[in-house]
């Protein structure tokens, strides 16, 4: 095959595309459309939890007109990192929306599943044996923070949905895998060489993405020995090569080297040259295949559970003496809440203020600015939701009402836009594993199961 | 002398997995870019200072292929982590803004 032309529809299931740019983009008659499914940007909450970042009624629209599409074209469908985190509970919402939909639809396919949450054991096995070691200046990983995790998972690579594509399935879910590995897949299968499969596959993770205007929407891209050519589908946006040199940064430690599972891209000698006023060539991409073949992991365990109470103040009085008047704050909660026994080792109180340094934090340059008003959210994560809901009531109570000195608002100091004030966020999940895993099989972790649907 | 925000067309940040966070400068002009390359200001040390963490923390590189400049470095708090203010990392770009480029 001389080319390969594949489509993603958006950047993530249910992120939403239009119904014309899949159209647009079938009728150039691709190999294979696909969505990666996928992220870890939305923080570790939905890993723990099993829970899709995008809503179910989002999903299900999304993966009904690529089913239709793809079935209706012979072609097959491919996504990673199902249900957002790629856990089990996240591949079987996919999984069972995809059974939904073909029985309403009346489509008929074989599905692979590939799973990507090995056992517990399986995983304190190969740690015992020395084939783990850190990422992003981690300690090595220790057999009780596997145990403590509340799930961790594999990122799989292209081989897993080789494998699938081969074993006959027209529609492949899997769990967590690298962003561009779907996409890799069907290009290796076709005969390409890795180096413009990854380029490809990095561009085809995110949609429509590296165009202008950015939004979510389909992305077609033709794979060749030697270049990617990328073009939206969407008449109102284009591929310039600003807009593909821009997205080439994303999300990645180094512009010009992308560690990926068996190999590293370098992209330092990439050429980006237009088309025509909305598709892009990209050539020069090189591959190094690694000396090892490795695997991310990804886990996290359990930080509390948190509540939260969001309210403003407009009194200059009081955002002149803030800092002072937090602290005093504090004290008081410490006392109330000690005494019906949350004590402070139970919990941990923070005050968010916006307007001040809510978004940057310790980070933030402009310490003496002087905003009219301040935001701010309070909140607490406690070892149970009922400590953590208790102090935060505390806290709301006499932020409201704590004298100050010069005060004017006799009435209260904060004005609250919700009636309860307070909300019960449930779980709070820390990133606890974030290593590689060394594999002498790219599949060994990466069980595949076939049905016919 | 013009600022970062008056001749780039790209600054921004975001999170480079759960416990980095990237930032990039991104010109339209290649000249413009090997001439703002050529000042020294866009390197390790600006992006310590700006950013309170040591230069040996920040993997800097300016990418002559894209007129780009990329540095990555920890985050304040991996993402999600309680106490972190910025889950995605992306509005962490604006001390950037204002650096002043002498081209």
């Amino acid at each position: 095959m001389s080319e390969v032309r594949l489509l993603s529809t958006s950047a993530i299931l249910g992120y939403g595309f239009p119904e014309a740019s899949l159209e647009a983009g079938m009728a150039r008659r691709p190999h294979m459309i696909g969505v990666d499914g996928g992220s870890v940007d939305p923080g570790p909450y939905y890993l723990g939890a099993g829970k899709p970042f995008c809503s179910i009624m989002a999903i299900r629209r999304d993966l009904r007109l690529m089913l239709r599409a793809a079935i209706g074209a012979g072609i097959p469908l491919v996504i990673g990192t199902s249900g957002g985190s790629g856990g089990e509970p996240h591949l079987q919402t996919v999984a069972g929306l995809a059974r939904e939909i073909a029985a309403e639809e009346d489509l008929h396919f074989r599905m692979a599943l590939i799973h990507a949450e090995p056992a517990r054991e399986d995983l304190l096995a190969r740690l015992a044996a020395g084939r783990v070691r850190p990422l992003a200046g981690l300690p090595p990983l220790e057999a009780e923070v596997v145990g403590r995790a509340e799930r961790i998972v594999g990122m799989m690579g292209p081989e897993p949905f080789l494998q699938a594509m081969e074993g006959g399935a027209q529609v492949i879910l899997a769990g967590r895998s690298s962003d561009p590995a779907p996409w890799v897949a069907a290009c290796l299968r076709a005969g390409l060489p890795p180096a413009p499969a990854w380029y490809a596959g990095k561009m085809l993770e995110c949609g429509a993405t590296p165009s202008l205007p950015k939004g979510h929407d389909c992305l077609l891209v033709t794979i060749r020995d030697d270049h990617v050519d990328c073009e939206p589908m969407n008449p109102i946006r284009r591929c310039t090569p600003l807009s593909i040199a821009n997205h080439s940064l994303h999300e990645n430690a180094s512009p010009i080297h992308h560690v990926e599972p068996g190999g590293m891209l370098d992209t330092s000698d990439c050429r980006f040259d237009a088309l025509s006023d909305r598709a892009v060539r990209i050539s020069g991409m090189r591959w190094t295949p690694a000396q090892q073949y490795t695997v991310k992991l990804e886990g996290v365990e359990r930080a509390g559970y948190r509540s939260i109470c969001v309210c403003g103040t407009r009194d200059p009085l009081l955002i002149g003496r803030i800092d002072v008047f937090i602290e005093e704050i504090r004290k008081i909660v410490a006392e109330k809440a000690g005494a019906f026994g949350a004590t402070p080792e139970k919990y941990k109180l923070a005050f968010r203020v916006y307007g001040r340094d809510g978004v940057m934090a310790e980070r933030e340059p402009l310490r003496d600015a002087t905003p009219h008003e301040l935001g701010f959210v309070i909140e607490v994560v406690g070892e149970t939701q009922e400590v953590a809901t208790a102090v935060l009531g505390i806290a709301r109570t006499n932020m409201l009402h704590t004298d100050f000195p010069g005060r004017l608002c006799r009435e209260g100091n904060m004005a609250f836009p919700f009636s309860p004030s307070d909300v019960e966020v449930g779980a709070v999940y820390r990133f606890s594993v974030y290593h590689v895993l060394a594999l002498d099989d790219p599949c060994e972790i990466f069980p595949i199961e076939y049905e016919e649907v | 002398m013009p600022r970062i925000r008056d001749i780039a067309k790209v600054c921004k940040s975001k999170n480079a997995g759960p416990f980095e966070l990237t930032v990039d400068v991104v010109f339209d002009d290649p000249d413009l870019y090997r001439r703002v390359k050529a000042t020294g200001v866009l390197g390790p040390d600006l992006i310590a200072r700006l950013y309170g963490v040591s230069p040996n923390q920040v993997l800097f590189t300016p990418y002559d292929a894209a007129s780009a400049f990329k540095a990555t470095f920890p985050r304040l708090l991996p993402s999600g982590e309680v106490g972190d203010t910025d889950v995605y990392g992306c509005q962490q770009h604006a001390p950037l803004l204002d650096v002043d480029l002498p081209v």
